[in-house]
């Protein structure tokens, strides 16, 4: 099929729309990437299966979509239209959903989710505390479609902002629109989308280049593989809408190569596009021409920055340059180029649909719009949360995020990847938007948020991110290269309990020759998660240094594994695992670790059914 | 000894022969070679006239490449931010004990590489190990064992995950 004019799209969209009314229920399957870990591709099979038997297949479909952001408790399956959700669905559930819940219309209760703190099962998605809380701006289509349709995509109404957009709407107007809607990139930088967008417009020289930045180096932050995964077709419009306004005809993505279903899904995306005269030459008819090209990365994570970025696109390595040329003048192949971040393109079709007045309406003042978060480390609900910007990090950690795990207390949260840093408890309440983070030490990043309880060391996460940078250095400026080697045998030394508090003085005079000094952001940021760990957990740092003690019973050289007697009921399992036979103990009596051959290995921590294993 | 050349060949035919593409035909090369062989380095160059020297920076300057062979199961443990305070180290710390390598290393047999990765992205799953193409999640110490069991039967990643549940 290709459509060669708006009118054509429109039809298409209606067509689709009546069909889809007279259709069937149908069974959604989430297949991201969490889910396809917990096993959901057998689901799948097994719903197959399950309909087959019943001689259902015409009347009921499935579909497998993208993720629907509450990985813990995945697969997920969710029955439209009446958005009964199950949870943790085995291969083995699908016959009896298949009975039960579409012949009899009855819900299975025990694969229900039951609310942690009210205990009351809930039947429905909408119910559910973890997405009701939630503004799903960008999101929201992941659970309705399947990625790899684009029909899906047109029916939810994909597509029309673009075809309004090229017969009616001037370049100029396109950015205007992106400029008042206040729009920051989402990759982490923060800067206004439509003034980046129309100082590339007005650079001279061509061609012009347009970037999709979908590098998604920072750890503990998934939602631009979710996206490109769950939704291509929303990046790709964002994408062609930007070219349009700034007037380029190449596009790259730039996308990990660890990301292999959000490369596959992508492809598929591009391919099906242009087949639906949605991209290449004379796009819906409208003489405007624009192609996109994706680039899988090399695994460098300074190549997330945008300069790293388009070195490695010209087949280069991905070193930075000097921020003082401006990419939008000189950028890929020192050509005009736009670089934005996946879910910053997510957002342009939303925008220019419902308008930047509507758009402006959600947020705070200066940081408008939603933003995806990636929930994880110890929290109860981990997944992909999108809230809208200026709610506090309390509402997303306890009421979304369900709290803490095993009921214990929550030390920080970590937030804006390695050049962010870790907030505590008494920063809770501050609203989540660009400017109110950095202000406390941190940043909003890329929305990684990385929750930690009080068995977390703060020096420990200090050194793992220094540890990280260290990796990741390019190299090419001395701040940055040697900066982080150094603190990097800082912390080692803190967290042996060696060095005095002159180690603390030295740290902090060194991560600021390196904020001053680096020629990146990587480097200038790299300092964040000590000096936001000093700042807010000094003592912790002073208890390694002073007392020798490491108070989460995390760093190996200050901690002693020992045998909680009262619990110990004698059941060789922990004495059976430990590697370096550190422990002794008859069956049914109380057990002993031998501090002089115990590695801290945790094996008996882990296996122990008894919690009768201390670590101090 | 000299490798088969078929592969490489139809490798340069997919992509346009300039240096943009350069990092694609590595990545391939590596994929279909498992490490890349200096002598092949040498013919992508000319393939692609870009200097041999470029072709070999770029070549150490990305994780995803290696100069040397890798095992036939790949284990790469996660080292983003949700596994580490997760407990991932531990899970490094005993797959090393297991198999007797550092990481980064390969056994002599030339079966196992043990790599640490920075982040895989299913970080709600943390800690997560992904063997070849297969991704466990929640892992714990006393899971490895049946991992690498389950890598020495040839059986399908599904099967091979129900086995460590």
């Amino acid at each position: 099929m290709h459509l060669t004019s708006p009118e054509a799209l429109k039809r298409l969209k209606s067509q689709l729309v009546r069909q889809r009314k007279e259709n069937k229920s149908v069974i959604t399957v989430c297949a991201g990437t969490g889910c396809v870990a917990c096993g959901c591709a057998a689901v799948s099979a097994a719903f197959r299966e399950a309909l087959k038997e019943n001689h259902l297949e015409e009347k009921v479909e499935i579909k497998t979509t993208g993720c629907h952001g509450f990985c813990e408790r995945g697969p997920l399956v969710v029955m439209r239209p009446e958005g009964i959700f199950y949870q943790r669905v085995k291969p083995a559930d699908a016959k009896q959903i298949v009975e039960k819940t579409i012949k009899q219309g009855k819900v299975i209760e025990k694969l229900l989710y039951r609310d942690p703190q009210t205990k009351q099962l809930l039947t429905y998605e909408k119910d559910i505390p973890f997405y009701n809380k939630q503004e799903r701006l960008i999101f929201g289509m992941n659970g309705h479609m399947d990625p790899t349709s684009i029909q899906d995509y047109i029916t939810l109404g994909g597509y029309q902002a673009l075809g309004r957009v090229l017969v009616s709407v001037h370049p100029d107007e396109v950015i205007e629109e992106v400029k008042k809607s206040g729009l920051r990139g989402r990759g982490g930088g923060g800067f206004s989308t439509g003034r980046k967008w129309a100082s590339c417009r007005q650079a001279e020289g061509e061609p012009k280049y347009i970037i999709c930045n979908a590098d998604e180096g920072d750890p503990g932050a998934f939602m631009d593989r979710s996206l490109l995964e769950g939704n291509p077709h929303a990046v790709v419009e964002g994408m062609i809408i930007g070219a349009y306004a700034i007037g380029s005809h190449d596009g790259y993505v730039y996308v990990r190569n660890e990301y292999p279903l959000a490369v596959k899904n992508l492809n598929i995306a591009l391919a099906a596009a242009r087949e639906y005269g949605l991209l290449g030459a004379d796009i819906l008819g409208s003489g405007f021409s624009f192609d996109i090209t994706v680039s899988r990365g090399g695994g460098a994570f300074v190549c997330g920055e945008s300069t790293a970025l388009m070195a490695s696109l010209e087949g280069k390595i991905g070193e930075p340059r000097a921020k003082y040329i401006h990419t939008v003048e000189c950028g890929l192949w020192e050509k005009p180029s736009t670089l934005n971040n996946v879910e910053t393109w997510a957002n342009v079709p939303t925008i220019i649909e419902k308008g930047a007045d509507w758009y402006r309406k959600i947020g705070t003042e200066n940081s408008k719009g939603t933003k995806v978060f990636a929930l994880t480390g110890k929290v109860n609900n981990t997944g992909l949360v999108e809230v809208p910007m200026g709610i506090p990090l309390r509402e997303i950690i306890f009421d979304i995020g369900g709290g803490i795990l095993d009921g214990r207390a929550f030390k920080a949260v970590q937030t804006g990847g390695p050049s962010g840093g870790c907030l505590p408890e008494s920063a809770l309440n501050l609203p989540v938007d660009f400017d109110t983070l950095t202000e406390a030490g941190s940043m909003m990043g890329s929305g990684g948020l990385i929750v930690m309880d009080d068995r977390t060391c703060m020096v420990d996460v200090a050194k793992y991110f220094i540890h990280f940078l260290l990796e990741e250095s390019c190299g090419k400026c001395v701040p940055c290269r040697e900066g982080l080697r150094q603190l990097h045998e800082m912390l080692e030394e803190i967290s042996r309990g060696e060095g005095g508090v002159g180690t603390l003085d030295g740290i902090e005079r060194l991560c600021s020759v390196m904020e001053q000094g680096s020629l990146c952001a990587l480097g200038r940021s790299a300092p964040n998660p000590v000096m936001s760990t000093l700042r807010y957990f000094r003592d912790e740092y002073l208890a390694h240094l002073e007392a020798h003690r490491c108070p989460a019973g995390v760093c190996k050289a200050l901690i002693n594994y020992s045998v909680i007697e009262e619990n110990c009921t004698g059941c060789v399992v922990c004495k059976r695992a430990c590697p370096a036979e550190a422990i002794t103990g008859e069956k049914n009596q109380v057990h002993k670790i031998n501090s002089e051959i115990c590695t801290r290995c945790g094996i008996c921590l882990a296996v122990c059914k008894f919690d009768a294993i201390l670590v101090e | 000894m000299t490798l088969p050349r078929a592969p490489l060949q139809q490798i340069l035919t997919k992509y346009p022969p300039k240096e943009s593409s350069l990092i694609m035909v590595l990545q391939d090369v590596q994929d279909a070679y498992r490490h890349l062989p200096l002598e092949l380095l040498v013919e992508v160059a000319k393939a692609l006239e870009v200097p041999k020297a470029k072709v070999i920076a770029v070549a150490t300057f990305y994780k995803a490449f290696s100069l040397e062979p890798k095992g036939e199961v790949e284990i790469r443990v996660c080292r983003g931010t949700a596994c580490h305070v997760r407990g991932g180290l531990l899970i490094m710390d005993e797959f090393k004990r297991l198999l007797g390598i550092e990481e980064g290393e390969t056994t002599s047999d030339g079966k196992y590489t043990l790599e640490a990765v920075n982040c895989v992205g299913t970080c709600a799953m943390a800690p997560v190990v992904v063997v070849n193409d297969t991704y466990y999640g929640s892992m714990t110490v006393n899971k490895l064992n049946r991992i690498l069991r389950a890598t020495k039967s040839s059986k399908t990643a599904d099967a091979a995950r129900e086995e460590t549940e």
